[in-house]
C-alpha cells in the first residue's frame, strides 16, 4: 500500500507567470535592427613626406566645400550629377585618354580583362563642411560602384550582385574595386 | 469534503496549462538570444545621416562605437554645445583614441583582431573638422576598417 502513495508534485503554475515577465523583459530591451552604415577602409598611416604620385587622368578629385558645394574636377556641380561622372570615370568605356588607363588583368570568371586599376577617387574636404554633406557624398560614389558591379553581374551571370555567391562576387568586386581615398585634409587658404 | 467532488464532476472541463510555460519559455529564449542591449548610456546627441548604400555590421564583438555630437542637455552647462566625442561612457580627446582602440582590440581575440570594425556614430550636422582628426587617430592606432553609421531612406535613386 504504501509504495502506491503519490509523490507530490510541485506547483508548476507561477513558472509560465517568471517565464511571461522575463519575456516582457526582453521583448522591452530588445532592438532588433542592427547597425547599418557605409563600410569603408582608412588607408594605413604613411609618413607625411612621402608623396604618392599618381597620374592626373587616373584620379578624379571631389571637394566638398566649406559651404557644402560639390566641386568636382574644379568645376562646381549638383549632387545627382556625381554618380554618373564617377560611373564614366570607373568605367571608362570608351578608353578616353582623359579618363583612367585600362590595364590587363586576369580575373577568376572573366579572364583576360582590361580595367581601369589604377583609379583613385580622392575625396577631399574642408573643416568646416557638414558631415551629412560629406556622407551624402560619399553614398553617392559607393553607389556608383555598386551599380557598376551590379550591372556587370547582371550581364554575366544573369543575376543581381547580392544573388551571387562568394566567389563570384569578389571576381566582380575585383572588376571594379573600390577606391575611394578620403585624403589627409588639406589646409585651404 | 463533499462539495468539493461534486464540483468537479459537474463543472466545466479545465483546460490543460501545463504546455503553456514551455510556449512562452521558447518564446523567451527567442527574444534572449535576438536583444542586443544598448551599449552606453549616450552622453552627447547625434541624428544620424541618411544614406541609401548601407552594410549591415555583422558581429557584434567586432564593433567598437566611437559617438559624435553636441552633449546631452543636462550636460551642456559643463561641457558647452559644440560637438564633443564620447568613447565608452566618458567625455574623450581625440588624443585618447589611440590608447582606446588599443585597449578595446586587447579585449578581442587575437584571429578576431584584424577583422575590427570602428562604426562612428556621429551627427550629422558635425563638422568636418573633428571627423578628420578622429580619421586620422584611427588610423594611427591601425583601426582602418570603419563604418560610417546613417539610417536607411525611402527610395534607393536620387530624383533626376
Amino acid at each position: 500500500m504504501a509504495n502506491k502513495r503519490e509523490v507530490p508534485q510541485p506547483n508548476t503554475s507561477s513558472t509560465a507567470d517568471i517565464a511571461f515577465l522575463l519575456l516582457i523583459f526582453f521583448l522591452v530591451t530588445t532592438s532588433m535592427a542592427g547597425d547599418k552604415g557605409l563600410s569603408t577602409r582608412l588607408p594605413p598611416p604613411v609618413d607625411s613626406d612621402v608623396e604618392q604620385k599618381v597620374e592626373e587622368r587616373n584620379t578624379l578629385v571631389v571637394l566638398v566645400s566649406q559651404e557644402n558645394k560639390i566641386m568636382c574636377q574644379k568645376r562646381e556641380i549638383e549632387l545627382w550629377e556625381l554618380r554618373d561622372i564617377a560611373k564614366e570615370f570607373i568605367e571608362n568605356p570608351y578608353n578616353d585618354i582623359h579618363l583612367p588607363k585600362k590595364v590587363p588583368v586576369t580575373i577568376d570568371f572573366f579572364g583576360q580583362v582590361e580595367i581601369t586599376k589604377p583609379h583613385v577617387i580622392s575625396l577631399q574636404n574642408d573643416r568646416s563642411t557638414k558631415y551629412s554633406k560629406y556622407i551624402e557624398v560619399q553614398n553617392e560614389l559607393i553607389a556608383a560602384y555598386n551599380e557598376l558591379r551590379n550591372e556587370l553581374s547582371l550581364r554575366t551571370f544573369g543575376k543581381p550582385f547580392a544573388e551571387l555567391d562568394e566567389d563570384r562576387q569578389k571576381a566582380v568586386a575585383e572588376y571594379y574595386p573600390q577606391k575611394i581615398s578620403e585624403a589627409e585634409p588639406k589646409e585651404y587658404k | 469534503m463533499a462539495k468539493f467532488k461534486k464540483s468537479s464532476k459537474g463543472g466545466s472541463q479545465e483546460i490543460n496549462a501545463s504546455s503553456m510555460s514551455d510556449v512562452i519559455f521558447m518564446l523567451l529564449f527567442f527574444f534572449m538570444t535576438v536583444t542586443t542591449m544598448k551599449e552606453v548610456e549616450y552622453k552627447v546627441q547625434f541624428q544620424l545621416p541618411e544614406a541609401t548604400e548601407l552594410t549591415k555590421l555583422e558581429k557584434k564583438s567586432l564593433v567598437t562605437y566611437i559617438y559624435i555630437g553636441p552633449p546631452t542637455i543636462s550636460n551642456r552647462a559643463r561641457m558647452g554645445s559644440e560637438s564633443r566625442i564620447q568613447l565608452n561612457d566618458k567625455y574623450a580627446e581625440v588624443s585618447d583614441i589611440q590608447d582606446y582602440i588599443a585597449q578595446e582590440k586587447g579585449n578581442m581575440r587575437e584571429e578576431d583582431q584584424p577583422y575590427m570594425t570602428v562604426s562612428l556614430k556621429i551627427d550629422k550636422d558635425t563638422n568636418m573638422g573633428i571627423v578628420n582628426d578622429v580619421k586620422q587617430a584611427l588610423r594611427k592606432a591601425y583601426a582602418l576598417k570603419i563604418s560610417y553609421a546613417a539610417t536607411g531612406k525611402e527610395g534607393k535613386q536620387i530624383e533626376h
